[in-house]
């Protein structure tokens, strides 16, 4: 292999010509397909309220300050719905997903074919349909209030819940269920003894981290009508009350912070 | 070994998992309190909830039987603005993210840049899209173009945060190396943490795609275009039988784009 | 005490892992099972106690014909049966004294094992294994806070706890450093003496299986291929088992109490994934 150095390639490149071609053809597509959703989407747009917007914004923001502090307190209740749309919404969804997620992974599904399909597909509804408008139809149904958030809350996070807990029962180890299984356990024991202590820490993980999202989801639902900090901010934006939409939204990021912190430091906890 | 005999033990309990029993029962009766408090003041009007139940049948008949075509031109144009809007806020917020991920990177970013991108991420992140759009519908007026912006704004906080965090997570060796041949600022990000973040970064954008289709059909509940409206408008006309053809057509995007994201992401990776 | 007759297993892929294993094993008898990867012995272990389902061919332990037995009635006969397992197989999270208790689920109901309130026999029962095995300060910690060796006490003392006519042993020292090794074998040696146990160990290392048992059965693709005491083990019999490759050294090795097949030592790690029990950011990030 003594051969000359003259005998190498003086170019080289990445891609061969046909696959930079491919490259280049597939991004025309994205700017094509852009440009096209663009020009779709502003059919009916009128520039003219775009133009005006910064004017707007300055206006609006003229009237959102100074924020009515006095606002204040009888925000407390609407808060304290809010956390418990939250709370239980995540507690009611915890106790529908674990039988969910035991029924959909693959190492503990009672059937692959027929039971797993129809878990998965309960995830998929579940979690494709964001809180409010699960809020829209459980309001329509049974009427306004924090009990339909709650169960707005519950009916969305668990596809959440169920699908992260399903993936983590497959990633378990298997050998563990193996050695429990051959002392002679029952199925409800392995899942007790070999399964559980894997999966808790996970479990908790994501119940707490789900609470969080909640939290912020709870905070908008009363838009709809379901209780909570959403319903005062409904309220102020009907009246334009301005001042008081600033408050509500001053305590939205507060709530959401502490909640954000209290997640992270239980997840810390826990892991 | 043991000062007793261990044979004469017979009685085993299971570590608790908080040590300090005071502050185990603190957090027990803690939790019992607040349940108790929490359940008591929801008042449930069950006379309400009894008469929701024929209404309840009703929608699950119209999910069974969905109605798609007394409504079509408006559930039409609905998923034409949610479609689109969906790309477009897609395509411009991962455009803006880069550069924001880029310099929210604490390895690589000087402390100015890197605080102000920070704060465009925190400011992103802390309300939900449907605040956002409320603002945003009363600076550009109703309809998809409020909508694609509110978008637009959300993707940056969530995909900037990622981004920023992998850059952060790469392995620094790699482009430690690439500085050691003497690489400008570009060079390495361009040879040292681009092929190492790209996959992920293609991963998220889809998934935001995702994300932004189903945010898509809500914001538009405050006027801010989109199958939401639609939606909204036939539950208050209690037209259940579209309502739940909508919400069927949502679902079944939505496992149509998760399908083919995860089939992409394994072709990219 | 253990018989199998003419057992076959074939997976679904097609692989045939046995074909036609008869054997039988004498109340108070260790058997060492050895073999290439891939002749069979895990497969072997696991049709006995049926966690792999044999195709055809019949166990037999005692009178009892396991390969016939319905859910309820296997689950009673794997009590009979205790399994020691190549990377321990304890449960991680659980505390050591869950772990040997474990090995007396199939003798109390879900509820008393879901609160942890065992009978007081297996409580000292297990107190005394503990002991037996040298971990008896151990007893509250985490499974997953012992070192290897500790951890395969754990796992035989959980074996034991089952009180059992048959031990199971599938690559005991796989993962564990040459010292430990032997003295991890040499404790599973003493405890089936002590108390006449029939045992059969899988075990790839060949001097190790010389220096413990009694009786060695050599398994090559899935078909018996020797059966007969360590010293009838001889170049042409390991060439038989394992194919061409010089084994002098082996052989010899097998005679001297410290020196160790370096082949063993560089497969004596122990890198074994920990259970993902950290959320990880992606998988978060990835579902909202």
């Amino acid at each position: 292999m003594a051969g000359t150095p003259a005998s190498f390639p003086q170019a080289w490149r990445k891609r061969t010509t046909r696959g930079e071609l491919l490259l280049w053809v597939g991004w025309l597509a994205l700017v094509a397909l852009f440009v096209f959703c663009w020009e779709v989407m502003n059919e009916n747009t009128m520039w003219f309220f775009v133009v005006d917007a910064p004017a707007q914004a300055l206006d609006l923001g003229s009237r959102m300050v100074p924020p009515r502090w006095s606002y204040l307190p009888a925000l407390m209740k609407p808060l304290w719905d809010t956390i418990n749309m939250a709370t239980l919404g995540t507690l009611l969804a915890i106790v529908m997903a674990i039988p969910v997620a035991f029924l959909a992974a693959r190492n503990t599904t009672p059937s692959e074919r027929f039971v797993r399909p129809v878990a998965l597909l309960g995830i998929v509804a579940s979690r494709s349909i964001n809180a409010l408008i699960w809020a829209l139809l459980l309001v329509a149904i049974i009427g306004p209030g924090v009990p339909a958030g709650v169960v707005a809350i519950a009916l969305r996070s668990v596809g959440f819940i169920a699908k992260l807990l399903y993936e983590a029962i497959e990633e378990i180890d298997a050998s563990q269920v193996e050695a429990v299984t051959a002392t002679g356990a029952s199925s409800a024991q392995v899942i007790d003894y070999a399964i559980v202590p894997q999966i808790l820490p996970a479990f908790a993980g994501i119940c707490v981290f789900r609470w969080d999202i909640n939290i912020r989801e709870s905070a908008v639902l009363g838009l709809v009508g379901a209780g909570g900090l959403g319903l005062a901010l409904q309220d102020s934006l009907n009246v334009l009350a301005w001042p008081q939409v600033t408050v509500i939204f001053v305590l939205i990021l507060l709530t959401v912070l502490v909640s954000e912190w209290v997640s992270a430091r239980v997840r810390h906890a826990i892991i | 070994m043991t000062t007793a005999s261990p044979a004469n033990r017979t009685v085993w309990r299971r570590p608790p998992f908080i040590t300090d029993p005071r502050l185990r029962w603190a957090i027990y009766g803690g939790a019992v309190v607040y349940l108790i408090l929490a359940f008591a003041t929801i008042d449930v009007n069950w006379v309400r909830v009894y008469e929701g139940l024929d209404r309840g049948m009703r929608f699950v008949r119209g999910f069974l039987v969905p109605d798609f075509t007394s409504r079509w031109s408006d559930i039409a144009q609905g998923m034409q603005e949610s479609l689109t809007m969906t790309v477009t806020s897609t395509v411009v917020g991962i455009l803006i993210s880069v550069p924001i991920g880029i310099g929210a990177a604490r390895n690589i970013a000087p402390m100015p840049v890197y605080l102000f991108c920070r704060g465009i991420i925190a400011l992103s992140r802390s309300f939900q899209e449907i605040i956002i759009a409320i603002l945003f519908v009363a600076m550009f007026g109703f309809g998809p173009f409020a909508g694609f912006l509110t978008l637009s704004f959300a993707t940056i906080g969530f995909l900037s945060k990622l981004l920023a965090e992998d850059i952060e997570d790469i392995d620094e060796a790699q482009a430690e190396a690439i500085r050691a041949t003497g690489a400008g600022w570009w060079q390495v990000v361009n040879y040292g943490i681009q092929p190492q973040v790209m996959p992920r970064l293609i991963g998220l954008s889809l998934y935001r795609l995702d994300i932004n289709f189903r945010e898509s059909s809500v914001i538009g509940i405050v006027g801010a275009g989109g199958i939401g409206a639609t939606l909204n408008t036939a539950m208050d006309r209690y037209e259940y039988d579209s309502a739940a053809a909508i919400l069927i057509m949502i679902i079944i995007i939505v496992m149509i784009a998760e399908y083919s994201s995860s089939f992409i992401r394994k072709w990219v990776q | 005490m253990l018989r199998l007759v003419n057992l076959t297993k074939t997976y679904r892929t097609g692989d045939r892992a046995l074909t036609d294993v008869s054997l039988t094993v004498e109340p108070g008898q260790v058997v060492g099972l050895i073999g290439p990867s891939g002749a069979g012995k895990s497969t072997l272990i696991r049709c006995i106690n049926r966690l792999v389902e044999p195709s055809s061919g019949q166990v037999f332990l005692g009178d009892t014909e396991l390969t016939g037995l319905g859910r309820g009635a296997l689950r009673r006969s794997r009590r009979r049966i205790g399994m020691i397992f190549q990377e321990y197989a304890l449960v991680e999270r659980l505390t050591v004294m869950e772990n040997v208790l474990s090995g007396r689920l199939g003798y109390v109901g879900f509820w008393r094992s879901f609160f942890r309130r065992f009978p007081p026999d297996a409580v000292s029962t297990a107190y005394r294994l503990l002991d037996r095995v040298g971990l008896s300060d151990h007893v509250d910690k985490r499974a997953d806070a012992l070192s290897g060796g500790q951890r395969q006490r754990v796992g035989i003392a959980r074996a034991l706890a089952q009180d059992p006519d048959l031990l199971l042993i599938d690559e005991p020292t796989a993962s564990l450093d040459p010292k430990t090794s032997r003295q991890i074998m040499r404790l599973i040696v003493e405890i089936c003496d002590e108390s006449g146990l029939p045992a059969i160990i899988n075990i790839h290392d060949v001097a190790l299986a010389q220096q413990f048992v009694r009786r060695i059965i050599g398994l090559q693709a899935g078909r018996v291929v020797f059966d007969g005491p360590p010293d009838q083990l001889d170049e042409t019999v390991l060439t038989t088992i394992y194919g061409e490759e010089d084994w002098s050294a082996t052989i010899r090795t097998a005679h001297d109490d410290d020196a160790v097949d370096p082949t063993e030592q560089a497969e004596g790690h122990d890198e074994r994934e920990t259970p993902a029990e950290i959320l990880d950011r992606e998988r978060m990030a990835g579902l909202s």
